[in-house]
């Protein structure tokens, strides 16, 4: 009875799961396929090359089958290089081989796509922008935390529900105003619009709060007594104490900016300062019948992010977890 | 100790707060203010009162976009709460491949939305798609999905009088439909990993009482791992709902314009279209605040439940 239940709680496991990766194998496995292997749909999975030949008693030639018929087929001749040199001509289909090559992966769909998208620019941007960010993020968010934790104020209390107000309001309501906002300050079009707004994060600010709150307090009154400055606590104390957090704040901080894709769509419109996101959203428009080359391009841009969660899946999970428990 | 006037503090909270109210409460207030306006980015806009908000009522795009956003988070949100918990109760379960398993799950969710939805676009074509060959195996014919404008309750009980039902009745588009299962599909990995963590933290006591008193599995999932996992089923409800409601990417990348007939435009993809289309910004704002307003009042209906339910 256990058996059979552990039994089952596999296959339902197992089934959900290929669920969850099917779409990228399948996306992995079209970026492999020629465009005409896709259109014929009776590949699934592996791409393989096939063909027919024309076996004139030996003599064997590749073709194009035009259309075919019980006794006689409306075939293309090819020469080696896959040119046609005789068209429609009449063969016996008895004579006719279907020839399968298996697998065949067609790996210069990815250079094709790296050359129609300029992928390194989006890439030098997307990267640019995640790290700025991502250090003022860092700075602004162990400076206010630190203040909310570990210091008394006037108006601590107002500014907190403050933040905490700002916090609870979705991104796409104030899409419009932001909008006009950067406009008055001539930042549409440049780097600013793409890394200042996001160079506070309240959501860190809590998380490092909460984390710096529980330290215990004998930390500090030591190192007052040494004759350790606010700032130094901060620096000496605090911050080794809290890589962890730091590392998860990080995690949530580039993956966010990586993937964020809404603000700068409305934002930018220069093709040189496009983000990978938006790039590729461009693509996905231009090249809507190239699908193969769709498939290179989305696999490319996903590869980075899947080897950062690869390598530091543990914690990037666990990160992710901890935002769900309450106190 | 005395609270008393210190200049350091506020130095500290300076570069966050400067940050916080330039770009998230400044754009707030003026979305406000804007939505009082008639401006199309040019020169300056014209004051008319609630004007705005009088036009909104009587746009029937705006509620057909409301309707469909109430589609998506009515099926969206019970559909991935259940399945999420399902995985996750599994995963407690099971002693090996655990890990994999649950990076298995997680993989969507880590993944750009733009990536996910280019390939479920095609994953949904009529023609050539994944889906569609799939369900050929299984005998289903081949589906319109993205192009499908029918009601899935219509497509799925013609002939019984629903014809005659209004629109609304016949549930979201087909085409809807299919942006449902990929949202889910891309969610599914964080509510599970939720979950996970809420049951980690249910104590292993009540399942050995219960074992003692001779309760089924079925019954220990109804009576001890429901009703004590429920704070985290209000946490996922609520964030759930919250980002449903903000559904956009799969919309820009996946349908023509919120097609076929209107039928997958969203409420953030009709602000969208408003203010960054036909440059509306006025009513823009008026619809985004009404979304916030909408939002605001659901989570505080559900913050109330969640005291009459907690354990």
């Amino acid at each position: 009875m256990e058996k059979i239940s552990t039994a089952v709680t596999y296959l339902i496991l197992i089934i959900f799961g290929l669920t969850m990766v099917i779409p990228f194998i399948w996306m992995l496995s079209t970026a492999l396929m020629t465009q005409s292997e896709f259109n014929k749909q009776e590949t699934l999975f592996i791409p393989k090359e096939e063909y027919f030949v024309w076996n004139n008693n030996g003599d064997e030639k590749r073709i194009l089958l035009v259309m075919e018929k019980e006794e006689t087929s409306i075939v293309h001749i090819l020469d080696e290089n896959l040119e046609i040199i005789e068209e429609y001509k009449e063969v016996p289909s008895s004579q006719i081989e279907h020839v399968y090559h298996k697998p065949s992966f067609e790996f210069s769909n990815f250079v094709k796509a790296f050359k129609k998208v300029p992928f390194a620019l989006y890439f030098k941007n997307t990267i640019y922008v995640s790290v700025l960010s991502l250090i003022g993020v860092l700075i602004t968010s162990l400076l206010a935390a630190y203040a909310f934790a570990r210091m008394e104020f006037r108006g601590r209390d107002f500014f907190f529900f403050l933040f905490l107000s700002m916090m609870m309001v979705p991104q796409p309501i104030y899409m419009i105003s932001s909008y006009v906002l950067l406009d008055k300050l001539n930042w549409l079009d440049t780097y600013n619009a793409l890394i200042i707004p996001w160079t506070a994060n309240i959501f860190t600010i809590f998380l490092f709060r909460q984390h710096f709150k529980a330290l215990p307090k004998e930390l500090f009154d030591a190192a007052s007594i040494d004759g350790c400055s606010t700032f130094g606590m901060l620096w000496r104390i605090v911050v080794p104490l809290s890589k962890p957090i730091i590392a998860t704040a990080s995690i949530f901080s580039l993956i966010s900016s990586w993937n964020s894709f809404m603000w700068p769509l409305v934002m930018i419109n220069r093709p040189e300062l496009r983000v990978l996101q938006v790039g590729l959203s461009y693509f996905n428009q231009e090249a809507s019948t190239q699908t193969t080359l769709l498939m290179a391009a989305s696999t490319f841009s996903i590869v980075p992010i899947l080897i950062l969660f690869f390598f530091a899946q543990k914690q990037i999970i666990a990160s992710y977890a901890r935002t769900g428990l309450k106190d | 100790m005395k609270t008393k006037w210190k200049i350091s503090p506020y130095l500290y909270l300076l570069p966050a707060l400067v940050i916080v109210v330039a770009f998230r409460l400044v754009p707030i207030v003026m979305s406000l203010l804007l939505s009082f306006f008639d401006w199309s980015l040019q020169g300056t806009g014209r004051f008319i009162g609630f004007e705005n908000y009088a036009t909104m009522i009587k746009d029937p795009v705006f509620w057909q976009s409301m309707g469909n956003t109430f589609w998506l988070v009515i099926i969206l949100v019970p559909s991935s709460i259940v399945l999420s918990l399902i995985f996750a109760v599994l995963l407690n379960r099971i002693k090996y491949f655990k890990s994999l398993f649950r990076i298995v799950y997680f993989m969507p969710f880590v993944t750009s939305l733009v990536a996910v939805s280019i390939v479920w676009k095609l994953i949904f074509n009529e023609q050539t798609g994944l889906m569609n060959t799939l369900l050929g195996y299984i005998g289903i014919s081949p589906q319109g999905w993205l192009s499908e404008s029918r009601g899935i309750f219509l497509m799925m009980f013609e002939g019984s009088g629903i014809e005659n039902l209004p629109k609304f009745f016949h549930g979201p588009s087909q085409a809807l439909f299919a942006i449902i299962i990929m949202t889910v599909w891309k969610g599914l990995g964080y509510n599970t990993i939720i979950y996970l963590a809420g049951l980690q933290n249910i104590s292993k006591v009540y399942y050995e009482a219960a074992e003692i008193d001779g309760a089924s599995k079925g019954r220990q999932f109804w009576n001890i791992t429901v009703p004590l996992i429920s704070p985290t089923t209000f946490y996922v409800l609520i964030m759930t709902t919250i980002t449903s409601f903000q559904t956009f990417s799969q919309i820009y990348l996946m349908t023509d314009k919120g097609g076929p007939l209107n039928t997958t435009k969203l409420i953030v993809y009709y602000i969208y279209e408003k203010g960054f289309d036909v440059l509306e910004m006025g009513y823009a704002s008026a619809v985004a605040l009404a979304l916030f307003v909408l939002i605001l009042a659901l989570t505080i209906f559900q913050r109330r439940m969640e005291k009459h339910v907690n354990y």
